[in-house]
């Protein structure tokens, strides 16, 4: 909840002041609430309304662009460098500098747990939320949607730049 | 020809969220596997990105503070005693 909110807000204290108030209103409203949608669905459509409107209070501009728009601006998965041009005679838009082998062992070793958390901190924040409700706590595509307002594809748009970082991040760490 | 379609390495890797998603059609989802099939790169590219995934899994939250925890479990305290 707190990096949903962190999502809005300018910084973690507003962030808890945003989930308190959030837990207030849905301990208040709780006995309205008619079970159309997931309880979870509904505690963090709160959240994501209680944030908001802190959000302008607080004189922010809502990341609504970012977090509605995310195709307007491309953004490879991986280098261009690393494949050859598109007007490459017998290759076009192959790997020129194909993914290094990783060491399975090392990959899933606490050490590479840190690079990824690492990582995942450094991505803008829409991305960052994606991901880790997605991959961290294991939320469907269909929850996120629901609980940040994304559209599908949005949603896949997001979680696909952010998973491109993470791996990148990865392979950079493992590979001598 | 079969590889009219046939996508190159640099497309692949932009739909392998969507692979992994469910979200390709069916013929998208022919060409996607024609090419990891003859693709030692793709098919590593792939599946690094399947560990990833596995590993950002494994990475457990500490979503609350612990003076937070005390306000919230306060404002549950004073619900429940209304």
């Amino acid at each position: 909840m707190l990096r949903v909110a962190q999502i809005f807000v300018p910084s973690r204290a507003v962030a808890e002041d945003v989930v308190q108030e959030t837990w207030v209103r849905v301990l208040g409203a709780l006995e309205r609430f008619e079970g159309r949608s997931s309880l979870k669905t509904w505690v963090f459509r709160i959240l994501v309304n209680t944030a908001k409107t802190r959000a302008q209070r607080e004189g922010r501009v809502l990341p609504f662009s970012a977090l509605g728009e995310p195709a307007r601006v491309p953004e490879p998965a991986v280098d261009p460098a690393r494949f050859r041009p598109e007007d490459d005679e017998r290759f076009p838009g192959a790997w020129s500098v194909p993914p290094r082998a990783l060491p399975e062992e090392r990959l899933l070793a606490a050490e590479t747990r840190a690079v990824v958390e690492q990582a995942i901190e450094g991505l803008p924040s829409t991305q960052a939320a994606v991901i880790r409700l997605r991959d961290v706590d294991g939320w469907s595509a269909e929850e996120v949607c629901n609980a940040l307002d994304l559209s599908e594809v949005n949603q896949r748009v997001l979680l696909h730049r952010a998973r491109a970082k993470v791996r990148s991040a990865v392979e950079e760490y493992l590979s001598p | 020809m079969t590889d009219t379609f046939a996508l190159s390495c640099q497309e692949l890797v932009e739909l392998v969220t969507d692979y992994l998603e469910g979200a390709l059609s069916p013929v998208d989802v022919r060409r996607f596997e024609e090419h990891t099939d003859g693709c030692e790169n793709c098919t590593r590219y792939l599946e690094q990105l399947r560990l990833t995934i596995r590993v950002t899994g494994t990475i457990t939250t500490d979503d609350l503070s612990p003076e937070m925890e005390q306000e919230l479990l306060g404002a549950f305290n004073d619900w429940v005693s209304r």
